[in-house]
């Protein structure tokens, strides 16, 4: 075991499955000999040669391109855009081609593809960095949303993911990479995809939530107990698919839910959480299934990230609304 | 001195054409090493495929067919790029391409319920390598882009090539493509058909560029202009793209000069709003059929006999074609939802179920 950052898990996961299979492919904008922008790739080009981690000319359509045409050709793509505010200029790379590369081939072929980017507020980087555009991907057939909220889960879920034979967009908070470290194996092991985690056990209301706000939550889960109200936090970790299973679980053990995530009220989601729990367990509520969110506002710039971003408070606060309800 | 620049460069693009209107060859260098039976076989395909396209858009009219691009004008463009392929050489292919997939393999019953909008249209047969046409303006070039590097890196001995028209040249993805494979010398070709109109708009209207095949220039790759009514000139240029592929010269950008007698698509577009008959007349004269066929009979390899025996082969493998695809299965919503993952998660699985008690009443 050893102690890693989040970042650090990941890269530890990228060369892991580059040793396991030579079709595995690493590239983007500055992902070969300077190692990212986030230092995601330190390294590898090294390790494995510029035949398999490799930079591409600056054009995120090209690269979705550049990936769909390599899985036809029997590799196993791990695609990098450098920020997921990016993700505007290959859209239809992403949600228009890959996400139907196998319904469209009826099975014949398939996109192995893993689209890693650095997302999510709190870091003040300039505009279209940051963004919290998980929803679109989310409400895009065809592909899975993950979530890693630990160095743990980031390794273990970028390997299922690029092991996934279908594509997988592989979302890695920028103020997780390096703000803790935890005991992470050095060998290979894999968390399931499409599986939550309760990550706090408690009888008095479910806090559902993914990404960095999984800690926003748990903090907001201690001050709370204090108050003697016991919250149960889970982190979805795949947010498509959904596992309501482990959801409707905690739900109908507490009676109470908020669902918390760092997007806009109308992105992310939380609106799919909710409609979920009140389509299988509305007999179950003691109070309505709220949301604690940004507001529907493009994201900010920097100066204003943080009193835009949902924090601790508002979680308890919520909590509390629906316990006294 | 910037537009004597442009000037000079643009001088540069010369249309390359092998075979003129007349069936005479002009460029005796450039003629193509193609046997008697090659050739033979060029102008079967081209009837072949000009009695499929008449009897794709009757087909169309009586509400059998589904989506249909005409393609008649566009044979010579379409075929002889295709005949300098090799068996195990890809084609990405633009919604009107059905032709060269057809010939490169796909069963035509298939093609039928790619029309149809049918998914077994888009099942390859294995070995085969192709895709479905692509719908998407400009997407098929950035993912030929990409299957030229897998061939490469795979250190296969074959090509990418793909193909759309002179409003797809327009799109940014037709850069990023060229520019990806130019910079990874990735074995690809992109065919630009320009059929002069994208579906209204003129290709004049598009860009400021005087031919497309200059725009080669700014990826840092060869442009080449070429008749595309000349089916031997056609057939040239991409075997010379092919063989520079492969001795790692890298991709090869062919602005193929043609045009489409039809409709852009049988969708309702109307040519007459944005198309004269003088237009039409003067492209008529350098029909790709017409001109192989001088070229042959002056040669005494084909005849009235030969032709009117590939029309009735033609009219009877359609007929038995369209045969295939209505006694298809019909295709279910639960086909539709199995093709989605390999893995289905289970608000799909739910889903399944769902639709197969649906189906099974």
């Amino acid at each position: 075991m050893a102690q890693m950052t989040m970042i650090q898990a990941i890269t530890d996961a990228m060369r892991t499955e580059l040793k396991n299979d030579e079709n595995v492919l690493v590239f983007g904008e500055d992902v070969g000999q300077y190692g990212g922008v986030f230092r995601a790739t330190e390294g590898l080009q090294k390790e494995f040669g510029e035949d398999r981690v490799f930079d591409t000319p600056l054009a995120e359509s090209g690269i979705s391109g550049l990936s769909i045409g390599l899985s036809l050709t029997g590799f196993r793509p791990v695609m990098e855009i450098q920020f997921f505010g990016f993700v505007f200029e290959t859209m239809d790379g992403i949600s228009g081609q890959m996400s139907r590369l196998r319904y469209r081939s009826g099975g014949h072929y398939n996109a192995p593809i893993t689209v890693r980017s650095p997302f999510g507020g709190g870091v003040k980087t300039p505009e279209l960095h940051a963004d919290s555009l998980e929803g679109l991907m989310a409400q895009s057939p065809g592909l899975r949303v993950v979530i890693p909220s630990s160095p743990y889960d980031a390794k273990g879920l970028l390997i299922s993911s690029i092991r996934n034979n279908d594509p997988v967009i592989f979302l890695e908070h920028m103020k997780l990479y390096r703000s803790f470290r935890e005991e992470v194996p050095e060998e290979e092991y894999t968390v399931d995809l499409d599986k939550a985690e309760v990550k706090r056990e408690g009888k008095d209301v479910s806090i559902i939530t993914y990404g960095a706000m999984v800690h926003t939550s748990l903090k907001a889960a201690e001050e709370l107990a204090e108050d003697g109200i016991e919250a149960e936090v889970v982190d979805l970790r795949t947010i498509s698919p959904l596992d309501m299973e482990t959801v409707l679980e905690s739900v109908k053990k507490t009676n109470r839910a908020i669902v918390v995530q760092e997007a806009q009220k109308q992105a992310g989601i939380a609106s799919n959480v909710v409609a979920e729990i009140n389509e299988h367990a509305i007999l179950h509520l003691e109070a309505p299934v709220l949301r604690v969110t940004a507001p529907d506002t493009v994201f900010p710039f920097a100066a204003a990230e943080d009193i835009w971003l949902p924090d601790h408070t508002n979680v308890t606060e919520k909590a509390k609304e629906v316990v006294h309800f | 001195m910037a537009s004597n620049t442009l000037e000079q460069a643009e001088g540069h693009f010369e249309m390359f054409q092998v075979m003129n209107e007349e069936g005479e060859i002009v460029n005796k260098d450039a003629l193509p090493d193609l046997t008697d039976e090659d050739l033979q076989e060029l102008m079967k395909r081209m009837v072949y495929t000009r009695i499929w396209d008449q009897r794709a858009v009757s087909l169309n009219r009586q509400g059998r067919l589904g989506f249909y691009a005409p393609v008649a004008g566009q044979e010579a463009s379409m075929l002889g790029s295709q005949y300098a392929l090799e068996q195990e050489d890809w084609i990405v292919p633009g919604y009107r391409d059905v032709p060269q997939i057809v010939w490169h393999g796909l069963p035509l019953y298939q093609a039928f319920l790619f029309s149809r909008g049918h998914f077994h249209g888009g099942q390859i047969p294995e070995e085969l390598n192709v895709l479905s046409p692509q719908i998407i303006i400009g997407a098929q070039i950035v993912q030929t882009a990409g299957v030229a590097l897998g061939l490469k890196k795979k250190e296969k001995n074959s090509v990418a090539i793909t193909y759309t028209g002179d409003g797809g040249a327009s799109q940014g993805d037709f850069y990023e493509g060229m520019n990806f494979a130019g910079s990874f010398k990735a074995p690809a070709i992109f065919v630009v058909q320009n059929n002069q109109f994208a579906i209204s708009v003129p290709a004049d209207a598009q860009t400021s560029a005087k031919t497309i095949a200059q725009k080669g220039v700014a990826a840092g790759i060869p442009g080449v202009q070429v008749d595309g009514m000349d089916v031997l000139a056609v057939y040239a240029a991409t075997k010379e793209a092919r063989e520079r592929a492969l001795d790692g010269g890298g991709p090869t950008l062919l602005e193929t000069l043609c045009y489409r007698y039809g409709p852009h698509t049988m969708a309702g577009d109307d040519p007459t709003r944005y198309r004269t008959s003088d237009l039409d007349d003067e492209w008529e004269k350098r029909d790709p059929l017409v001109r192989l066929r001088k070229y042959l009979e002056s040669k005494d390899l084909w005849s009235e006999e030969q032709e009117n025996e590939v029309v009735d082969t033609a009219k009877e493998e359609i007929k038995a074609a369209i045969k295939e695809a209505d006694d298809t299965p019909k295709q279910k919503v639960s086909d539709l939802i199995e093709n989605m993952h390999e893995v289905l998660p289970p608000h799909l699985k739910d889903q399944l179920e769902e639709y197969r008690e649906k189906e099974s009443k």
